[in-house]
């Protein structure tokens, strides 16, 4: 592998010979594992751990949950009542699954902030940004089609809901919405492809969480200065960093153990702490819930689609230059992709040479009041559209959109960076004056 | 003053809600039932006095379609002995899936759907309505105390006030805790109407208690088994956690040197 130098497998044996020169798969195990790994990472950088496990259990839950679901309309929510009842240990494989999500998007979030906190998306990581972004893309869409699986009222609802920012497109949205469906309304067609990519999907993320490693065990792993370990020498290399294993893999271990903890809690006193009550009633296309809530994970965004509503005098605006094609439920829809898009996008529009957000004083006040924004608009996104609520979530949007696209291109221009250490080395050596050579 | 407390209570919930919203009725009394807590344990004698209050009064109009017969003799659940589940499960009519002829139900059947009145079937209401969000709308109290979804049943079931309206030819009953104050369900309980075995006093708040607690089982029928398994879980992560901290700290004391600073 490419990057930063250290050694590499010898094949030893015959038989190692053997195998090496016709499939390297020992190699590679090898190499991946034993990735010097900067030295300095914070308990911010578990997260990756976490994630990966959640990846599998959702997998192997989900493939036994699989084998006791019916994905029929009028079956659906009693096999979801059958695992509950009749399944041995169903009711475990069931909870485990739906919080299991949960865990899944509250690391990827805590993952997500990491990097933009500490810059890992800049130079030469943007790649493995850009395909992290790809697999949050790709999770949103399992979560979204999961939830809808055990056909409750919230899951119909849901489905109907979201389908819908489809239809808001001009021209062919009702077209693409009807497609997405499998006909003019959620139904047992729209049950079937819902399932069936629910389940492809998980093993496309897989692949792309290959990618990920891939990228990132190319470029080396970000950490807390920013700094790029050196590369000038195998010896100069191991100054700033760890081999992978044994160091990092018993440290994350000990983190996911901790946050497990907390999961199997929740999991074992309050499973249906983040669900939905309405979800526990069998959907009925004829009676709408007074509330349709998505999943908290899905919250700040549906924050931002429902904060540009026709009275916001960007919609009119829009809505004028564009000769009406523009109304404000597509402006809702296109705020919400374009809230992704721009975080997707902020390699190329950080323009500090800086990195780490520890060395930039500016920068850190404007990233914690994101931080802060993106709990607010979770929060106004379970909130009904009326009072006070509406504005908060504006202005909460209008916060989003301007960090990554006004704050973060000045701030490279207009702030003074504080000194960064020369290596990461002199950083992990100031925190630990008595560490070894 | 209590109700007013109960008024602002109730709207603060429906201001503030995270994982879900209030319902949009009066205020739920808080019950404090065995089952709440991670501690928590299911009332074997109170699940078999809701069974009663049930099968007398409920299943007139409400079915269960969703609970086999056969789990009332499980463990962590009304625990009846399964001789006298089979002697239970003749008094309901079923329709035999291979014949299609009608028969007495076996234990292996599930309790009949039951659609006559229009009333909502009961399995899981315990778990599709909730009273208590707090605090601050966060959810988290339900560690303690639950969701509110039994405590909504009994208030339902006691909160009747006697005033009645006609309105489009049926009948409504005015009820504090229904979501618009008017319900059609006539109240159903009366002191006295069903006599328990145990002798406990069959008043209509003791039958509102027990039912709503016997809903809670059909609801989540392995509630224990899944709380144990939370403690098995938590406390086998514990341990692990702790080894692995040791295994970290130990790993890490040879690169970070002796914390001199």
């Amino acid at each position: 592998m490419a990057g930063i130098p250290h050694d590499h497998y010898e094949p030893k044996s015959g038989f190692e010979k053997w195998l090496h020169t016709r499939l390297p798969v020992v190699s590679l195990v090898y190499d991946t594992l034993m990735i010097p790994t900067p030295k300095n990472l914070n308990w911010m950088w578990i997260w990756g751990i976490v994630l990966a496990f959640c990846l599998g259990l959702q997998i192997v839950t989900g493939i036994v949950l699989v084998m006791h679901y019916t994905p029929h309309v009028d079956m659906a929510f009693a096999s979801v009542e059958h695992i509950m009842r009749d399944v041995n240990g169903g009711h475990m494989l069931r909870y485990l699954h739906a919080n299991g999500a949960s865990l899944f998007f509250f690391a990827v979030y805590l993952h997500i902030f990491r990097g933009l906190y500490y810059g890992s998306y800049k130079a030469p990581r943007e790649v493995t940004w850009i395909v992290g972004m790809l697999i949050y893309l790709a999770m949103m869409a399992t979560g979204f089609m999961g939830y809808v699986l055990p056909w409750g009222q919230m899951s119909f609802w849901g489905a109907t809901v979201i389908t819908g920012l489809f239809g808001a497109i001009p021209g062919i949205g009702p077209s693409i919405q009807e497609w997405l469906l499998g006909g003019p309304a959620v139904d047992n067609a729209t049950l079937n492809r819902f399932f069936s990519l629910h389940y492809l999907l998980p093993f496309v993320i897989a692949a792309l969480v290959a990618v990920h490693i891939w990228a990132f065990h190319t470029t080396g792993n970000n950490n807390p200065t920013g700094v790029e370990v050196r590369r000038g020498s195998k010896e100069e290399a191991a100054k700033d960093t760890l081999p992978f294993w044994p160091y990092y893999v018993i440290k994350d271990l000990f983190a996911l153990a901790v946050v497990l903890v907390i999961f199997f809690a929740v999991v074992g006193f309050m499973p249906n702490f983040l669900g939905h009550p309405d979800n526990y009633i069998e959907a009925n296309a004829l009676a709408t819930p007074a509330h349709i809530v998505p999943e908290w994970y899905f919250l700040p965004f549906y924050a931002i689609l429902r904060a540009f509503t026709a009275d916001v005098w960007v919609v009119q605006l829009v809505h004028f230059v564009s000769f009406g094609i523009i109304d404000a439920k597509f402006f809702g829809v296109l705020a919400m992709f374009g809230a992704i898009a721009v975080m997707a996008l902020v390699p190329w529009l950080d323009t500090s040479s800086v990195r780490s957000g520890k060395y930039r004083p500016k920068f850190k006040g404007w990233f914690w009041l994101l931080a802060f924004d993106f709990v607010v608009l979770m929060w106004v996104g379970a909130m009904p559209t009326d009072g006070i609520y509406p504005y908060i979530s504006l202005l909460g949007a209008t916060y989003w959109f301007a960090y990554f696209l006004i704050i973060l291109p000045l701030l490279g221009v207009l702030e003074k960076p504080l000194p960064q250490p020369a290596t990461i080395e002199e950083d992990f050596k100031a925190h630990y004056p008595g560490a070894a050579e | 003053m209590f109700r007013k407390i109960a008024i602002s209570a109730a709207s603060a919930l429906v201001l503030s809600t995270g994982a879900g919203f209030a319902n949009e009725g009066g205020h739920i009394e808080d019950i404090g039932f065995s089952f709440e807590g991670p501690f928590g344990k299911f009332d074997e004698h109170q699940l078999q006095r809701g069974l009663q209050v049930y099968t007398e009064v409920c299943a007139a109009c409400h079915g269960l379609k969703f609970v086999p017969i056969r789990t009332l003799s499980d463990e962590g659940g009304p625990a009846i002995p399964a001789d006298q589940v089979r002697a239970y499960a003749k008094q309901f009519t079923v329709v035999d899936k291979e014949t299609g002829q009608e028969r007495e139900a076996l234990p292996s059947d599930n309790f009949p759907a039951n659609t006559s009145a229009g009333a909502p079937d009961l399995s899981l209401m315990a778990k599709a309505r909730a009273a208590f969000h707090g605090p601050y709308g966060l959810g988290i109290n339900q560690l303690f105390r639950g969701i509110g979804g039994p405590e909504y049943i009994h208030a339902i079931l006691t909160d009747f006030t006697g005033e009645t309206k006609d309105e489009a030819g049926s009948t409504f009953y005015e009820n504090h805790a229904f979501s618009t104050g008017w319900i059609k369900m006539p109240p159903p309980l009366t002191e006295g109407q069903v006599t328990y075995a145990d002798g406990t006093p069959a008043t209509v708040d003791q039958m509102a208690k027990d039912v709503a607690a016997f809903l809670m089982w059909t609801a989540e029928p392995h509630m224990m088994a899944r709380k144990q398994s939370g403690f098995i879980g938590v406390i086998f992560l514990i341990v692990l956690s702790s080894l692995l901290y040791l295994t970290n700290k130990r790993l890490w004391a040879g690169v970070k040197g002796k914390k001199s600073a």
